[in-house]
């Protein structure tokens, strides 16, 4: 068994909230409660798209103490590998579907005196969630959302009203932008900042408060990537004494998935080391994209993440 | 299955015993003749029918005298039970996971009934029958954890997870191997398990980390640890040290089968779905050498297991001093035959002692 | 010569490390005795601009030689407990960016380390370099007491009296080494007394 455990789910409510972002509720097949979770932690959701088993991660945005259903908002990619596409186009209210437990990999440190949220775009999902929490217990907390357009800016009229001394909102087409250094600087001892959102954004955040001193542990960010196609590649497994290939639009960990080598995983964008897998023999290059491995040991040959890493070359050997 | 809960002490008088049912489902760690660590972690989801592994939180014949026994040691050292002001929601979590878990698992012995967050709780074996609010402290007697565990058996660390890393916040502890919750608390895994020694150059610590911090919502997992205690002493601090370490010295041929007992820790792992944190509880079962070298297939490989401990993990362990005392006790009752692997008792399948 | 090499130990031994200028908003420095050579080798008139030096001499002779470092402020205090309102003052209003340098002996920057992370500066942040005494601060396992600037082993708690043998088992939270009963199992039977590090 890899993975968190399962949960049998109904499609219960399906709601466009704009031309890009579509929210989808999910409901127990058997009617019990849901378990609670943590604001920022995602699910995998199982999609059987033609044959083709996809298993993609979203954040939970709901409330975590809603134990009657759980809403996930996802973003149409249409350059991506189909899983958002299957979701938009293939996916109808009453459908039952497969989801995973609740994992968090972006959790709110609760020492925190308060806690900064910076959002860019979808990344504004694991936050709602969180706001849901912190709102519960009275925590300080303050949101700074940046998106591109009135247009497409998710949830930003719902935070604006609900929360309006704590939400600021940036609009791209309006040049409106978010004076980082100055928002960094004014922060009481013992702030935290989360960031989520595209990489350019993560990176920004995280240079500027280091640069302003801020602690590495008072620092958080949640990136997953999705993993992208690329040319097909063969790979020999040596524990289950298979060889197998890669299709373009696969990846490592779903080819093996496909043959029915069981590979341990969590997250399936980069983040968590779950399928972190050793290389047994290789001659070619690694097209490392995760970032749960530290430079040295993409250098080394010796590691990868199929859930998003790549290969071109002759042979790989891997201790799977 | 109704049980009757003994009336028996773990310090003075020592009244402390084992029923016959008691030692059929005594945990004992070891699956092979000799000990080595390891991260001998497998999934908690049940187990064989009325063994310690079959309920999410075992209640046993022990259960009203050593929650007297926890009472008299929270009286006389508060300290025993803290929790940093950021795990309160971890308390909540602990509180919800056993008082599901207990009133559906015995529902003869607990009830929970629950009209959103207005909840009524029900122990009879402790005549407990309290209404409160869920997620507001002010409605108990204590806080969310120590009311709960004061009502649960064994010790309980509660651990926060931040940045790849545990950390110790929270905890009730007082029947535990010699460590100090007062002092660990707030230490991460690597720090409040220092003094172990040999573990951490075989990176037994690193490995059991990487595993901790994997396990998710809805997939608990267990493993066995051990130790010696001399008398069912349930409460061996490091606070109290100074007045029981003296016990260890009392032991002799005559007396050691009574007073030696093995101490055995199961210990549960889940994660905490609300404050994404874990809780480690640490279930203590002892019994004593006369009670275990009377299964014949424990006899044999306890000597052997005692015996051919590294010297370090005995010292470690607190008795190094009376091993040989131990050894011409157990010796009577390894008369060389194999044993079956695995840690199950085989009363039908393993022969009777041949000396 | 105020530097020691600590011999290696267990994990929870705290390791203490070598003060270097960081970027920051504001530099807060908090040094006893031999700490202050710490602080001048590491002071540049950058980081003295937007610096509070706050110095325990016990006996040592500094002043004249950090005050020429024309930190922002510049406080001596007869003890660590004197100076510990004005480190929760400092503290009390820090902002972001506030770096906490400390240095001189074991106490004063594990008492000094557990303020800066009640108020919300996680421990691998602040940094650390150990000058002077070697002197440790024990906890009693026991009474709970602590001993100041313990040098042998064992040693006699100043407050329950229990002959004591030194850890190197270290609380952060408590900012002390754990000191246990040394003749629990064997009353009265107490190891002759030597240096810690000897």
């Amino acid at each position: 068994m890899s993975g968190a455990e399962k949960l049998r789910v109904r499609v219960s409510e399906i709601t466009p909230i704009n031309a890009l972002v579509t929210r989808f509720r999910f409901e127990r097949c058997d009617d019990k409660e849901l378990p609670t979770f943590s604001g920022g932690a995602h699910t995998v959701v199982e999609m059987q798209d033609d044959g083709v088993t996809r298993l993609n991660p979203y954040s939970l945005m709901s409330d975590p103490y809603d134990q009657s259903s759980y809403t996930i908002s996802v973003r149409r990619d249409d350059t991506g590998r189909g899983g958002s596409l299957f979701m938009h186009q293939r996916v109808k209210a009453g459908d039952e579907m497969t989801i995973s437990y609740p994992v968090n990999l972006f959790s709110l440190d609760l020492r925190a005196r308060k806690h900064l949220f910076i959002a860019g775009g979808i990344g504004i999902t694991p936050f709602l969630a969180q706001i849901h929490q912190l709102e519960r217990f009275n925590s300080q907390w303050e949101l700074h959302y940046a998106c591109r357009g009135k247009s497409l800016g998710s949830y930003a009229d719902e935070l604006t009203s609900r929360h309006p001394n704590q939400t600021h909102i940036y609009f791209d087409d309006q040049s409106q932008t978010i004076d980082l250094p100055h928002l960094l600087e004014g922060q009481p001892l013992g702030t935290h900042v989360y960031v989520c959102g595209p990489k350019g954004m993560i990176d920004w955040v995280r240079n500027t408060a280091s640069a302003q001193g801020w602690p590495q542990d008072n620092i958080h960010y949640e990136e997953f990537v999705s993993p992208q196609p690329g040319k097909p590649f063969e790979v020999k497994l040596s524990v289950s004494n298979k060889t197998i290939q890669v299709g373009e639009h696969e990846s490592l960990l779903e080819a093996m998935e496909r043959e029915g080598v069981d590979a341990p995983y969590l997250c399936r964008g980069g983040a968590c080391g779950q399928c972190e897998t050793a290389v047994i023999g290789y001659d070619g290059k690694f097209i490392h994209r995760d970032h749960w491995l530290e430079p040295q040991e993409h250098k080394s040959g010796q590691k990868i993440m199929p859930c998003v890493s790549r290969f071109e070359g002759k042979t790989l050997v891997l201790d799977r | 299955m109704t049980i009757q809960f003994n009336d028996e002490s773990f310090r003075d008088d020592y009244s402390f015993h084992n029923s016959e049912r008691a030692l059929k489902r005594f945990p004992f760690p070891f699956h092979e003749d000799s000990y080595m660590y390891s991260v001998n972690m497998e999934q908690h989801r049940g187990g064989p029918a009325d063994s310690v592994y079959e309920m999410r939180f075992d209640v046993d014949e022990h259960y009203v005298s050593e929650m007297k026994d926890r009472a008299i040691v929270l009286d006389q050292d508060p300290l025993r039970c803290q929790s940093l002001p950021h795990m309160t929601l971890a308390g909540w979590d602990l509180l919800e996971l056993i008082m599901v878990s207990k009133s559906e698992d015995y529902p003869d012995l607990f009830e929970l009934h629950r009209d959103g967050d207005h909840w009524r709780w029900i122990n009879r074996p402790l005549g407990i029958d309290d209404s409160f609010t869920f997620l507001d402290e002010t409605t108990l007697p204590y806080g969310p954890m120590e009311y709960i565990t004061r009502q649960a058996q064994g010790d309980f660390a509660v651990l926060d997870q931040r940045d790849d890393m545990l950390w110790m916040d929270a905890g009730m502890v007082t029947t535990q191997a010699d460590w100090s919750l007062d002092f660990d608390i707030g230490m991460n895994f690597f720090e409040w398990h220092a003094p172990v020694p040999k573990a951490h150059e075989m990176g037994i610590f690193v490995r059991a980390l990487k595993f901790l911090l994997n396990i998710q919502q809805g997939a608990p997992a267990r493993r066995l640890n051990w130790t010696m205690t001399v008398n069912p002493l349930l409460d061996t601090s490091p606070e109290n040290y100074h007045k029981w370490g003296i016990q260890k010295t009392t032991l002799t041929p005559e007396n050691i089968g009574r007073k030696q007992h093995l101490r055995v820790e199961l210990q549960t792992f889940y994660r905490l779905p609300r404050s994404n944190a874990l809780v480690f509880p640490i279930r203590c079962y002892l019994c004593a050498f006369e009670d275990l070298t009377a299964v014949p297939k424990w006899g044999r490989r306890l000597h052997r297991v005692v015996r051919d401990l590294p010297v370090e993990l005995a010292t470690y362990k607190g008795f190094i001093d009376n091993r040989p005392l131990m050894l011409d006790y157990l010796s009577q009752f390894d008369d060389g035959l194999p044993t079956s692997s695995g840690i199950w008792p085989d009363r039908e399948s393993e022969p009777p002692l041949q000396k | 010569m105020s530097k020691f090499e600590f011999p290696p130990s267990i994990l929870s031994r705290p390791i203490w490390g070598q003060l270097e200028p960081r970027p920051g908003t504001y530099h807060l420095m908090i040094a006893d005795a031999e700490g202050a050579e710490a602080i001048l080798d590491v002071a540049t008139p950058e980081l003295m601009a937007q610096c509070h030096i706050i110095h325990i001499p016990k006996g040592t002779d500094f002043a004249a030689r950090l005050s020429k470092l024309n930190p922002a402020q510049l406080y001596e205090g007869p003890s660590y407990e004197a100076a510990l309102p004005r480190i929760r003052r400092v503290l009390g209003d820090g902002h972001m960016g506030l770096q906490i340098y400390l240095a001189g002996t074991e106490g004063l920057m594990g008492q000094a380390m557990a303020e800066a992370m009640r108020a919300g500066i996680p421990h691998s942040a602040i940094q650390t370099e150990h000058r002077g005494s070697t002197g440790r601060r024990m906890q009693c396992v026991h009474c709970k007491g602590i001993t100041e600037d313990v040098e042998t082993d064992p040693f006699v708690c100043s407050h329950c009296g229990l002959n004591l043998f030194v850890r190197d088992h270290y609380s952060r939270r408590i900012a002390a080494y754990q000191a246990v009963c040394v003749d629990a199992e064997d009353h009265g039977n107490i190891p002759e007394q030597k240096g810690i590090y000897q």
